[in-house]
Order: structure tokens, then sequence, then C-alpha cells
């Protein structure tokens, strides 16, 4: 391929400027989460009303369709993050976030339900942190088991995530002998919902410093550099020093401390554990999320933030959807499938091809056309010469005359 | 329109990537029972000329016509369909299918495959054209330069008119490319017209009949063999006059050497997990050597140990005259030594990632996880070494991918200079690579020896080791044979120590 | 003048073929399950040892079966489908009704209608997945998740509660069992009482013939593997790569539609709750066959162990007293983790005997 640069070097015109944020990865889900919200707009324009109104438990926080879309999108962004990574450096998907989330949770409770609900604030905060920290420890053992048998067995992501997939509800009752546990203690709920005298749903709070977190991790560290060169070459990679395994199951790693947060939240919101319901059908939601980001699914290169928009978009869509009476809970996938399908024609790559090649079409007829104008002129500078010759010669016949 | 007694003529054809003109109006002409050398530097659009020739790529402009018809070609199947056979120079055949599958799937007529048919003639065709593998095994078992023959077996049999042969001498010893060109002969007579790419120039005067010349996407000529001396040739496809090979003296100053000193690196005993027996090796400040051999003489297994690309299990490495372990490509690049792959497109290009990560990569590792560069520095970095290097690339945010094979080489080149090591080994760094980026990385080569850096440098071809290397260690099955320098370093004397001729 | 030096080492002799990946992980498969089920008749006993243990296990996975081999065949062009479960579920609920309706006389139709629903529904899905895997080249994973989450909200729209079926023939059909003779076994009265198979049972066996001639003798089988195998190459062998994909879709989405009716005709009754989590029993199955999800590489025979190891296992943890639901989950992953481990294993040590 050769490496003529004359198309690219002139001035940027609008239409190309256009053209360039047509392309940008983040165009697609903010075209998607601005039509969301304009068609709630249209169709009820007290749909996004946010007021202050006192909460069952007494205390005045923010209601409001949006404020329940952002705190509803909670987990789903700070999986995406998760899914991200793991996207990108091993080229496939973690499909046991959902039932590693209700480990995670189980876990959680295990710890919880033991302490009576009239313990001091102090002691309070020790056990919670103690079950945290707990709960990241397990999420990030099961998300290096998933690593290990992805980075060290070379086994596909999906095939591998399959495992917990089956077997991590199990794991999750298993933890708690099946036990119905419903935690009485109204202090646990405030990670899930509101603390008292704060407007702001406490998974807002979460997901910001998640978001917060990754940034600076992706700012002071490799990790964005890595993980793409290990998704696109891992053996050209080691060859550069780096270890594809370790990074892989770095990624997996930071996965499941993302699974972590998540269950802390889902449990909180409900005070209980129901296992086999628990994040129910998030990993899809998850990895939709990575690939309305306009993300290969296949690894290599990644945005975050178009992750993070995918996931909102999502959320968007759900509680969009919800809001119709007439829907039945259940059947609202079957909306959603179709919006998605939309989306993905979208952004598929076949059509911005099919648009790539009616430029070079256009290019093509451009360059014969200056081919034959420069044949033209060619010629017309011939006759030209030939006329000046000609001219010559006669003022030269004029002279001898 | 057309010219008398053409096959195959295409006229004006157009192709674009984005940002790039990789054909343009570019006129071919093939004759009933020629073979047809379609010549230019990488990145000329040989390849993508011939892409669109077999519907590969769909073209953008221009004309197709096959004896006499304006077609369009829309697949490989089209083209399969309309009498075109081709060997692509990778190899593309599939490697979980069995060799006798690989070369009759897709060009049966029948619905069902009957196994007993195909594996007989494939077993009978094989055998004719002495290719020492069963009809059965799995393809992926087998070596490439087995795997390029039961390619080029494939496309002889299909009853073609055109056959288009991408470099498929790559990985073909010289007594197979002998065979190659007796069935090549054999076609011609029969008046199959071939098109044949290669980078050998004495394998072109050897077999072809006229040639067709491509620069940057554009046609320069087309030439009867006779009227095309070899030095206009090379001229022709470099756009200017080039001498160059002449410039580079052979051996390079080995005087300025201090063999006595402490090496500046040195192993005893290397032992590796890759097939390669123990052996020791050291090269001082200031020197370039390389290991020859055949393919899979154990060459380059033994720089891969020499950089820890592979387990190592065994042996003491001084560097500097201080013992030093080297178990991982970190260590060795932590140590100061710099590798250069010899498969540049699975081991050295990180494909969809910008040319200038492409660059900063290896320093960027050195550097260390937690320490990332800001974007002015890497910015800074790639702009001193495209400049440097010449490296033709829209931007430095082009992906790698989408550069041709010699600028690609230039910028792992560029990665290695960057972390600025003290013992640098390139492997086949000139392989599939244009004549003039070829005289470049050998200048290159002999200009770093002359600034004090050490150099191991491996080649296919002798003639190169000769020009840059100042001694030749020569592997033979996995074992050192031999090491030659001064007087000693000639064709002769090294063919004879690579095939081990006693006598 | 420069001298190419590259040559192939190694001797000219030609040596006998060595065994293809996917016969490798075949005979695997086989051997597991056989030891497997012998160590159960051996050391459990219980049911083990009737014969109609071993074609009760057929009875409950007809439906997993046909819904294996469309899996099998979509995993071999380096695809997936995970929406066969929810089709399945979808075509239950479609099918019951459909045959309430006529019991209630309120629609004309019989047995044989109903099939075709459960037909054509499946194509449907089949021929819009594959389109859109094949021809506008998205990612077969979104497709199907999209397919996935289509065929839920539909089975919910068609119906939200479970639909059970009184229709008079059909029923007939569903009980209707077939003996197989020579095999049965003398119960403790000292009755004789043979062995038995569902009608379902013939029909996914039959399924598992066609389709093991389809891949092993067709052109349309052999391009299978060659796209899963690498279908750039493929697609310059000049095989229509779009169009195997299609069809890999097309086919699976039948299996689904069939295996759906069979599901139904052991169930007689339409659910949103039937068929939750076929999808990945169906893909477990295809991996415990030998089947590699990256494509190319896998076996219809595979396929059919497969299934019976998962349930084996499964029947086997019942049997030893551990009822609770979670045991079982638990058992079946550790099981698949073993399976890919084995493979990986060995898959990698062939890899580096043939450097």
């Amino acid at each position: 391929m050769t490496t003529n640069v004359s198309a690219l070097k002139s001035q940027p015109s609008a239409k190309e400027v256009l053209g360039k944020i047509v392309r940008n990865q983040l165009f697609i889900p903010l075209v998607a989460l601005f039509l969301l919200i304009a068609f709630n707009l249209i169709t009820d324009p007290g749909f996004f009303k946010v007021s202050l109104e006192p909460n069952s438990a007494g205390n005045l926080v923010l209601s409001g369709n949006l404020i329940t879309m952002i705190d509803y999108a909670s987990e789903l962004v700070i999986l995406a993050i998760g899914m991200t990574l793991v996207t990108s450096a091993s080229g496939g998907q973690d499909i046991s976030v959902g039932a590693t989330i209700a480990i995670a949770g189980s876990t959680v409770l295990r710890i919880v339900k033991t302490q009576s609900p009239d313990i001091s604030g102090a002691k309070f905060a020790g056990i919670i942190i103690v079950s945290f920290l707990l709960c990241v420890v397990v999420s990030a053992l099961f998300g290096a088991f998933n690593g290990a048998l992805v980075a060290f067995f070379k086994i596909q992501p999906m095939v591998a995530t399959l495992i917990l997939f089956t077997a991590g509800r199990s794991i999750a009752a298993w933890i708690n002998n099946n036990d119905n546990i419903s935690i009485n203690d109204k202090r646990f709920g405030y990670f899930g919902n509101f603390i008292p005298g704060i407007a702001i749903p406490t998974p807002v709070f979460i997901t910001v410093i998640c978001l917060i977190v990754i940034a600076i991790v992706l700012k002071v560290t490799n990790l964005r550099l890595y993980s793409q060169a290990v998704g696109i070459n891992a053996s050209s990679s080691r060859l550069n020093g780096i270890n594809p395994k370790v990074i892989k199951l770095l990624t997996f790693i930071i996965l499941g401390v993302c699974v972590a947060v998540c269950g802390f939240i889902k449990v909180s919101r409900t005070s209980s554990i129901t296992y086999s319901v628990i994040a129910n059908n998030i990993e899809m939601d998850a990895i939709l999320a990575v690939a309305l980001g306009g993300n290969n699914l296949g690894g290599g290169k990644f945005n975050l933030t178009a992750s993070v928009l995918g996931a909102y978009v999502i959320q968007f869509l759900t509680t969009t959807l919800y809001k119709f009476k007439e829907i039945d809970s259940s059947s609202i996938s079957a909306y959603k499938a179709v919006v998605v399908i939309i989306l993905i024609i979208i952004s598929a790559p076949i059509v911005r091809r099919k648009i790539d090649d009616m430029k070079n079409r256009r290019e093509a007829a451009k360059a014969e056309a200056e081919a034959l104008k420069a044949e033209a002129e060619a010629l017309k500078a011939a006759a030209a010469e030939a006329e000046s010759i000609e001219a010559a010669s006669a003022e030269a016949g004029k002279e001898t005359i | 329109m057309l010219t008398d007694g053409a096959i195959l003529e295409m006229r004006g054809i157009c192709k674009f990537f984005p940002g790039v003109r990789a054909l343009e109006n570019v006129d071919f002409t093939l004759r009933e029972g020629e073979i047809h050398a379609l010549m230019g530097e990488n990145g000329a659009g040989k390849s993508t000329l011939i892409k669109v020739l077999t519907g590969v790529y769909p073209k953008d402009g221009g004309d197709v016509w096959l004896a006499d018809t304006p077609v369009h070609i829309k697949s490989p199947q089209d083209a399969q369909n309309k009498g075109i056979a081709t060997v692509y120079q990778e190899i593309t055949l599939c490697p979980n299918l069995t060799v006798a599958e690989n070369m009759y799937i897709g060009r049966t007529k029948s619905p069902f495959t009957n196994w007993g048919s195909i594996n007989r003639r494939a077993e009978k065709l094989l055998d004719e054209l002495g290719i020492p593998v069963s009809a059965t095994e799995q393809l992926g078992n087998c070596s490439i330069a087995i795997q390029q023959m039961v390619a080029i077996a494939r496309a002889v049999d299909m009853d073609c008119k055109v056959l288009i042969l991408d470099e498929p001498t790559s990985s073909l010893d010289e007594q197979e490319v002998q065979k190659l060109f007796n069935l090549m002969r054999d076609l011609k007579a029969k008046g199959v017209g071939i098109i044949f790419v290669t980078h050998f120039l004495e394998q072109v005067y050897e077999v072809c009949d006229r040639i067709t010349v491509l620069r940057d996407g554009k046609l320069v000529g087309e030439y009867i063999i006779e009227d095309l001396p070899r030095v206009q040739l090379v001229s022709k496809m470099l756009g200017k006059d080039f001498d160059d090979m002449a410039e580079i003296k052979s051996g390079s100053e080995s005087e300025n050497i201090d063999f006595n000193g402490t090496p500046v690196y040195q192993a005893i005993n290397l032992t590796g997990t890759t097939g390669i027996k123990p052996f020791d090796f050291e090269i001082h400040k200031g020197e370039v050597n390389g290991f020859t051999g055949l393919l899979g003489s154990g060459r380059s297994e033994s720089v891969r140990a020499i950089f820890g690309a592979d387990r190592v299990t065994g042996g003491q490495v001084y560097i500097d005259g201080v013992p030093v372990r080297i178990r991982k490509p970190l260590d060795a690049m932590k140590h100061g030594i710099s590798y250069l792959p010899e498969d540049r497109k699975l081991d050295g290009i990180v494909g969809d990632l910008s040319v200038r990560d492409n660059i900063i990569l290896a320093l960027q590792v050195m550097k260390g996880f937690f320490k990332p560069f800001s974007k002015a520095q890497a910015e800074k970095f790639a702009d001193e070494y495209i400049e440097l290097l010449n490296i033709k690339t829209a931007s430095q945010d082009t992906p790698i991918k989408s550069l041709s094979g010699g600028n690609q080489q230039k910028v792992i080149l560029a990665r290695w200079l960057l972390a600025n090591p003290q013992y640098l080994i390139l492997d086949e760094p000139t392989r599939g690579i244009d004549v003039g980026t070829k005289v470049e990385i050998q200048k290159l080569v002999l200009k770093l020896a002359a600034e004090g850096k050490s150099v191991t440098f491996i080649s296919s071809e002798i003639d190169e080791m000769i020009r840059t290397c100042s001694r030749l260690i020569v592997m033979r099955d996995g074992k050192v044979v031999g090491e030659l320098k001064g007087e000693d370093l000639n064709q002769n004397k090294i063919m004879a120590t690579i095939a081990g001729g006693e006598s | 003048m420069s001298v190419n030096t590259n040559a192939l080492g190694g001797s000219r002799l030609r040596r006998r073929a060595s065994l293809t990946d996917t016969n490798l992980l075949l005979i695997i498969t086989i051997v597991v399950f056989i030891v497997m089920y012998m160590s159960a008749v051996i050391f459990l006993q219980k049911g083990f040892t009737k014969p109609q243990m071993f074609f009760n296990i057929l009875n409950e996975n007809a439906s997993l079966l046909v819904l294996s081999c469309g899996m099998t065949l979509v995993m071999i062009t380096g695809g997936i489908d995970i929406s066969v479960g929810q089709v399945t579920c979808l075509v239950c609920m479609a099918c019951a009704v459909h045959l309430q309706k006529v019991n209630d006389g309120v629609a004309t139709g019989n047995v044989f209608t109903s099939l075709l629903i459960a037909l054509a529904i499946g194509l449907a899905f089949g021929i819009v997945q594959g389109a859109l895997v094949a021809y506008m080249e998205f990612q077969p994973f979104i497709v199907t998740l999209a397919g996935l989450f289509f065929a839920k909200g539909m089975t919910t729209i068609v119906c939200s509660d479970r639909v059970p079926v009184t229709y008079e023939p059909f029923v007939k059909l569903a009980r209707t069992e077939v003996t197989i003779p020579f095999l049965g076994s003398v119960n403790k009265k000292g009755i004789y009482i043979p062995a038995y198979v569902e009608v379902g049972v013939i029909v996914a066996l039959a399924v598992v013939v066609l389709l093991f001639c389809l891949l092993r003798w067709t052109k349309l089988g052999r391009n299978f593997y060659a796209v899963g195998g690498n279908n750039q190459s493929a697609n310059m062998l000049g095989i229509n790569v779009k169009l195997t994909k299609f069809l890999a879709h097309v086919l699976c989405g039948l299996c689904a539609g069939l295996g759906g009716y069979l599901f139904f005709l052991h169930a007689c009754s339409g659910s949103p709750l039937h068929a939750q989590g076929a999808e990945m029993n169906a893909i477990a199955s295809s991996i415990i066959g030998g089947t590699l999800l990256s494509g190319g590489v896998g076996n219809i025979v595979g396929t059919l162990f497969g299934v019976l190891s998962l349930s084996t296992i499964k029947n086997i943890v019942t049997s030893l007293g551990l009822e609770d639901a979670w045991w079982t989950n638990i058992t079946v992953g550790v099981m698949l983790c073993i399976f890919l481990l084995v493979q990986s294993v060995i898959l990698a040590r062939k890899n580096k005997n043939k450097k």
C-alpha cells in the first residue's frame, strides 16, 4: 500500500469535520442517548421532572425518572468498566458476572447477618468494611480463576466463564446454606439507597468514585497500552517485554473487583438476596454496553467513555420501556431487542465501509478527470508551443525578408 | 483496444484505501503462454493489483477483460470459475482440514464429498510433484514449505487459463524452486498465462518473458525481458539510478574491534528448549556478526535463546563480563539487548496500534508499567525516528497495519533503536521488503557498528551477510558447525560449511 | 548472485498421517463417557444397572440433543447462537396456545400444523440472525443475544402464563412409547418391563445421523469446517463464506425449532419458564463433545456423547443423594472445567510436538 498522502493534506472542510465527528466512537452512544431523551420529552414533558420529596424513611431525597435511571445504571456502568478491559486484553467476554455478583452479595450477607441490628455505629462500620473487603477478595479470586483459565490454559473467555456461569449461583446459595437472608439493620441499606441527609442516591456516588479511580489508573499506569497491545498481538507484546498472561489475568481481577462493588450495591438495595434472580442477565447488558460503545468485541483498541455511555443508553432504554404501562414487564426484552438491532445496524462496520467505497469511487472518478485534464493541458501546451514555433519561424521568415 | 494474443487485460485500475492511493490508473496485459513478472518495491501495489484481479478487493475504477470479454470479478470464487488460479503470498489454506481437502475444497461441482476419490487424486498429484506428505495429514501439522507446495499443487491442478503466483518461492529451497520452474514452463507450453511476483531478481531472469514494473501504485512500464538488464530493472523499481549496492564495502571494518577485551555479550553452554544443542557465543563492541544455516538449522532459535524469547534451561551469560540471568525478553531488554523478530506480522507489529505507539512500545515497557510517557514525549520520539529512518506514513496516528511491509519493518527498527541497545539482534530484517529498504537497513547496521554498537545479523541471502558481517557462525541441525571470518568469508566456503562437505 | 538458503530440513520420507484435532477430541469424549457410565454401573448401581436408565437419559434430553447439534454446526463455523434456549421456550408457548385453541374449537389445525409453526419460528430466527451475521457482518454473539431478548419478550406477549395442552391427538403422540426389543428389566414382582423411548428420541437420533452425514460427506458440511478454520483462507479458496455462515445459522434455527417441538412434546405444555439456560447446556454439551468455540473442530457424534455425559453426571449426582439443585450445577461446572483443562493441555502438547 502506497503512502500517497496528498488527499489528507488539504485543509479540513466542514464536510470532513462532520465526517470526523460521525466516525468518532462516542457518536453512536451519544446520538442514541439524545434520541431517547428527545423521545421521552416528546411523549411526556414531565418525564425528566426532578423533585425533592421525602421517601419512605422520611428523608428529603431527589426523585424522578432521571434520578432513577442514573441510580439503576450504576451496577451496569461499573461492570462495563471491567468488561471493556477484559474484552480488550483477552478478545472475549466474561459471561459469569451475574453469577459472581450473586457470590459477592452472598459473601457480604454471610458476614453481616451474624451481627445484631443494634450495634454501635463504629462497630457497624467495621463490619461493613470487613465484609466489603472480604467480598472484594472473594470476587477477585473468582476473577483470577476465570483469568487463569483464559491466560494460562488458553481457553476462550466465553467458554472459560461458562463454568462459573453454570455453577456460580449455586456456589452463592451454598455460601449461605441456601437460606433466605434479610438484614434488619436499616444502616445496611444506605449503600444501595440513600444516606440520611444526602439527597443523591449512594450508588451514584460509588459509580463516580469507580470512574475516577479507573481514570487515575489509566493515567498513571500503562494499562491501556498494555492491554491493547496484548489484545491485538500477544506474541509481539511478549517479545517487547510485556507478559500477556499477567495482563489478561490482571484485567479479569479488575473485573472481579468491579463485580464485588456491584454485588455489594445489589444486596444493599434490598437488604436481601434471591440467589437465582439477583443480577439476572446483567452479563448480557454489560456486553451490550461494550458493543454499543463501538468497541471491537474481538479485542484490541477500546474506548472506556464510550462503554460507559453505552451502559447508560441501555439503562435509559430499559427505563423508557418500563414507562409504557401497556407493556408487560417481562416482554420488555422483545422491544429492547429491536432497538439494540437498530443501534447495531447503524454502527455496523459494513455500513461505514459502504460509505468509504462510495467515497473511493468518487475519488477514482476525480483521479481520472485529473488525468484527462492533464492530458488536455499537455495537448494545449503542445499546440501553444507549435503555435509559438510557427510564429517564431514566421517572424524569422519576416526578418530574412 | 485489446492487445493481440492477450488472455487478460486490465485497464485504468484504481484502488483506494483510507488516505492511501494504492493503485492509480494501472494497466496490465497478460498474453497466452507467457510468464509475466510483476515487479516493484513493497508498497508499489503488486499484491493489491492481484487482489483486485482475484476479487478479494472490489476495484474502485477501471476495466478487466478476459479473452476479449469484459468481466466483473466479484469474489475469489468467481475468479476461480473464470479460470484464474492463485497462490497468494501468505498461505491461504485451512489448517484444520487435511491436505487433500485443502486441494479440492471450493472447486468440486458435486454437492457430496467423495473421500476415496479426492484422497486418491491428491495422493497421485502429490507424488507427481514430489511433495513428501500424506494426503490425509492435517495441514496444520505440516511445515510451512509443505503448505506452500500444497497451495501450488492446488493451483496447478485447476484447469486454469491464468495462474497467479504471488511470492511462491519465499519458503522453498533451491531444489523445490527448480521443480516449480519446470512446472511453470510446462504450463506455459500448454498456453497458460502466468503472473509471477517475486523479490528474487535472478528468478525473474530465469523463467520470465516479460516484466511489468509498478511504483507507488502507478504503472512504470511493460518490458520484454531481453530489453531490460538487471541494473535498469532495479532503477525502474526504485525510480532513480541506484548504485548504492556497490557502496557497501564487502565486510565491515573489523580492525577497530578489540577482540581481546571483554565481550559485550558472552554465553557459555546456553541451552534452550527449542531443539538446539547447547552453544557458546560472544560478541564484542562494534562487531557485526551473523548466524547462517538452512531454515530450521537453529539460527533463529539461537538468537531467540540469547534474547530469552523461548524458555532457556541452562548456561551462563555474561554482559560486559558480569554474570546475569536472562529468562524472559524483559531481562534481555534491561541488559541492553534488542531483538527484531523473524516474522514481522506475527511477532513484530501490533497491527491496530498507531505508528507512534508501535515505536515507543519497547522503551515504554522498559520504563515500567507505572511510568507512562506523556503524549508530547511520545510524539517527539515518534517524529524523531520517522524522520531518521524516512518512514513513509500518513501520520503518527496511522495504524501500522496500513503501512507497506518495508515501512512496517522500519517502524520495528525504530522501536528497537529508540530503546538504545548495546547489542542489537536482527533476524531476517530484509525478508520480503524492497531492494531500496534492504540497502538502507544494511547501511544502518554498519553505521550502528561504527558507533560502537554490536549487531548480530541474520539473512537468507548470503551475499547480504558477506557484505555486512565480519564473522559468521554456521549452524546445521541445531548445532554450531563452524565459524568463518576474514579470508574464509566467501560464498563457496560458506556453502561448503553449511552443506557439511568434510572432504 | 545471492543464494537462498531456506530449505526444508528433515526426512523426505512420507510419514503416516497423524490424528486430526477433531478425531482426537472425539476419542477423549467417548472414552470419558464410557468410563463414567461404567463406574456408575459398578459402584453406584441403583438405577444404573437397568437399561431403562440410559433410555430415560435420552428421553429427558432429546430436545437438548437437537439443540446441541444445531449449536455444533454454528460453532464449527466459528460462530455461536445463544438464542436457541429462548426460541425453544417461544416454540413451546406458540404451539401450546395453538393446540389449545384447536382444542377449544377457536382455530383449525392439528398436530402437524403445530409442528409447522415450530419449524417456521425456528427458520425465521435462523434466517434473520444468519443474514445479520453473514451479510451484515455483525458479531454472532450480539445478534443472537438480541434474538434471545426478542424470543423472551415474544413468549410473554403470546401468553405470560403456563399453558397445559389437553388436545387429545397430541397428548396421545406425546405418551407413545416405542419399546426396545430384548432390553428390559424384571421388577420386584417378577414382571418383565420392556425398555422404551419416546417418539422424540427417534427424531433426535435421526437428526444426529442426518447432520453427521451432512458434515462428513457433503460439500456444504466441509465448507463449514473450512470457514471455521480460517475464513479468509476459505474465501480465497473459492468458498462462499457468507452463504456458508448464513446456512449454518439457518440450520441451527431449524434445529432450534425442531428441538423446541421435542421439548414441547416431552413437557406437553408451554411456559415462559421452559428451557431456561438451555443455550448454555447446549454450548456445554458441544464443548464436552469436542467442539472448539474458536471454530473448525467438532463432530456431531461427539456432541451426542457430550449430551449423554452431561446428563449422566447430573443423574449420578442425584443418585448420590445430593438432591439440592445447587450440587448439580456445581458438578456440571466442575466437569466442564476438567474437560476444558484436559482439552487445553492435550492440544497444547500436540502443538508443541509439531514444532
